[in-house]
């Protein structure tokens, strides 16, 4: 319908009554696509709104009804900023966001490469593991890990029982990088071995350059699943808010401030900022990584 | 002849060494996995089964119990059926409607022609927003005193629900809040939309087909395998669904989280319980770590089903790439 409107006007024939209706039809279409967008961008933006604007409402009009502030409490977010420990949660969470990042791609390219250009017994077994290990729930694993973190190593209460993992590969950080090898064309490979570069090299020279929209999706997908854990930090961390994160320690802000909404929708917008604006860096990244894996993002 | 022999068996010892040697670099390449995989996935899991037959709190040594844990959790804990139940609506309203609404929202995207990009941004945003402070945002959303959503309601006036604070709408609240986050099955639908051969469209458009009859007979059939996808994906992440409900309960019942803090999950009234919140009630709250085992296998079960449903359904997930 819409590819009407796309011809330029002038090289069509003069408008028979046909054309007109369908040019109609077409605007309708239009206008009715356009309307229905703005309905849908409305309920996706509206709740970021609404949070952003009681974020800065003054303590009292913060349990009130209303929808805007009457003075625009800046000092909201200064507060958020001094109260004790969220310096300390920003810096934790950049910690576990950061290393976790930076472990998992360097030990899960290898295996990514093994399992996209090797030949060998048991590759395809080990994907299918691979893949089963990217579906499994953290939950089912947590009582014989916990016990081996805490009571065997005595590391509860901090984040390392999170870090530590993540340089042992993480399979769906495998399962997207070796998606995206695949489509790395042989011939590259032949052509660095005949150069007399071994495995190791041919990674570093020659994939490791071709791949790196594959693992800049991999490093803020992990960053996000770092930044966003949630169940990781309260089994480990909840008994020391030293080494809580942003995620964990958000939720302490409804209860520290009580019916404070103001300060608990700041520290919230705070929480979800950073996301947004790596993701506005990053845009192109992370939509490729969604459509090659299709599983999450 | 000897010569010849020589030569050959030179070639094949040549080749056991070649062979040899590839399997050593493979091992190499493969070893951060493979230590990953041994140490905290197949030795926790059949630790995961040993003490599901275990009486274990974490202080006094593991005793074996039999089947007592197993009895005990679906006979008598009281959390076990509320989260099953709870699942099971979650799978059927939650999922359905959001593979419904991605369809839809993707599908709208594909017609949309003036200011695309900043439409498909403001689309997928949403999703975005890491879940605790998603689900704070809507617990500060839909919060039945203050909360700008019932406050516009009744200015409608259409009637004012309670929410996270009832339990008879606390998992529709969840499922706003998930259908907020409709990001990932967006994307993944637009890219299934646009692939389909427009051909047969202007073939179908050729025949009289009207527009609701080539979304039937055209774009249906042709991404259905996304549909199924995005069914089965939705099925295993509510089997994994967890933090947006324990937050909202938490946050709508007014528990101060502190170290030690204990809350009773599934506010309002168990309303909001899932199968990984019974692991963390078990192991955590009750230091029952035996029958926090045997959850962990129910969920283990179900997502290991779902997973190769998923695998034997979509070949296209995992080809073996020769």
């Amino acid at each position: 319908m819409t590819q009407v409107l796309d011809t330029p006007v002038e090289l069509r024939a003069p408008v028979s009554p046909a054309d007109r209706t369908a040019r109609r039809r077409a605007l309708l279409e239009w206008v009715a696509v356009h309307a229905l967008g703005v309905a849908a961008a409305l309920f996706f933006v509206l709740p970021f709104v609404f949070v952003f604007l009681t974020s800065l409402m003054s303590d009292s009009q913060a349990l009130s009804r209303d929808l805007t502030p009457n003075t625009w409490e800046w000092g909201n977010y200064q507060k958020v900023f001094d109260t004790p420990g969220f310096l300390t949660w920003w810096r934790n969470t950049l910690l576990y966001a950061g290393l976790g990042t930076v472990l998992t791609v360097v030990s899960s390219l290898p295996v990514a490469y093994a399992l996209a250009k090797f030949r060998f017994r048991g590759r395809n077994l080990s994907l299918m593991l691979v893949i089963s290990m990217m579906m499994l729930p953290p939950q089912v694993v947590i009582i014989p890990m916990y016990l081996f973190w805490a009571k065997q190593l005595g590391l509860s209460g901090t984040l390392w029982p999170l870090i530590i993992p993540m340089a042992f590969g993480d399979a769906f950080s495998i399962f997207l990088l070796r998606q995206f090898l695949m489509t790395v064309p042989n011939e590259y490979l032949d052509a660095a071995k005949v150069d007399g570069c071994g495995e190791l090299r041919t990674l570093l020279k020659v994939v490791l350059p071709m791949a790196k929209p594959g693992i800049a999706a991999v490093a803020l997908f992990q960053f996000f699943y770092a930044w966003n854990d949630y169940f990781g930090p309260q089994i480990y961390a909840s008994e020391n808010p030293g080494a809580w994160t942003l995620s964990y320690g958000l939720e302490s802000f409804k209860g520290a401030h009580h019916t404070d909404w103001n300060l608990t929708m700041a520290a919230t917008v705070l929480v979800m900022a950073p996301v947004i604006l790596v993701f506005f860096f990053a845009q192109k990244a992370f939509v490729e990584g969604v459509t090659l894996t299709g599983v999450k993002g | 002849m000897s010569t010849i022999t020589l030569a050959s068996k030179r070639r094949r010892s040549g080749l056991a060494a070649k062979q040899r040697k590839q399997a050593l670099r493979t091992i190499a390449f493969m070893s951060p996995w493979l230590i990953g995989f041994s140490v905290f996935f197949a030795y926790p899991l059949a630790s995961t089964v040993y003490f599901s037959f275990m009486h274990y709190d974490g202080f006094k040594p593991p005793t074996w119990s039999g089947t007592q844990n197993w009895t005990y959790v679906f006979e008598h804990y009281p959390f076990f059926w509320p989260a099953l139940r709870n699942t099971l609506w979650l799978v059927m309203v939650m999922v359905s409607l959001r593979v419904a609404f991605g369809l839809g929202v993707g599908l709208l995207i594909t017609k949309i022609k003036t200011g695309t990009g900043i439409f498909r941004t403001l689309f997928y945003l949403p999703y975005l927003a890491p879940p605790v402070a998603a689900t704070m945002a809507f617990a500060f959303l839909l919060n039945p005193g203050t909360g700008p959503v019932n406050s516009v309601l009744e200015k409608v006036g259409l009637p004012a629900p309670g929410w996270f604070n009832d339990p008879a709408w606390s998992k529709p609240a969840l499922t706003l809040l998930a259908l907020w986050g409709i990001g990932d099955l967006m994307v993944i639908f637009m890219a299934a939309l646009l692939d389909v051969p427009q051909e047969q469209y202007e073939a179908a458009e050729l025949d009289g087909a009207s527009a609701w009859q080539r979304f039937r007979y055209v774009t249906l059939p042709n991404i259905s395998p996304i549909v199924m996808f995005a069914v089965v994906t939705g099925v295993i992440q509510t089997m994994q669904y967890y933090t947006q409900p324990l937050v909202a309960g938490k946050v709508a019942s007014g528990v101060i989280q502190g170290a030690g803090t204990q809350f009773e999950p599934g506010y309002p009234d168990k309303s909001t319980l899932t199968i990984p919140q019974l692991v963390y009630n078990l192991g955590f709250q009750r230091f029952d770590y035996g029958s926090a085992c045997v959850v962990a296998l129910v969920l283990f079960a179900l997502s290991m089903m779902f997973t190769a449903f998923l695998m034997r359904r979509r070949g296209g997930l995992i080809q073996a790439g020769d």
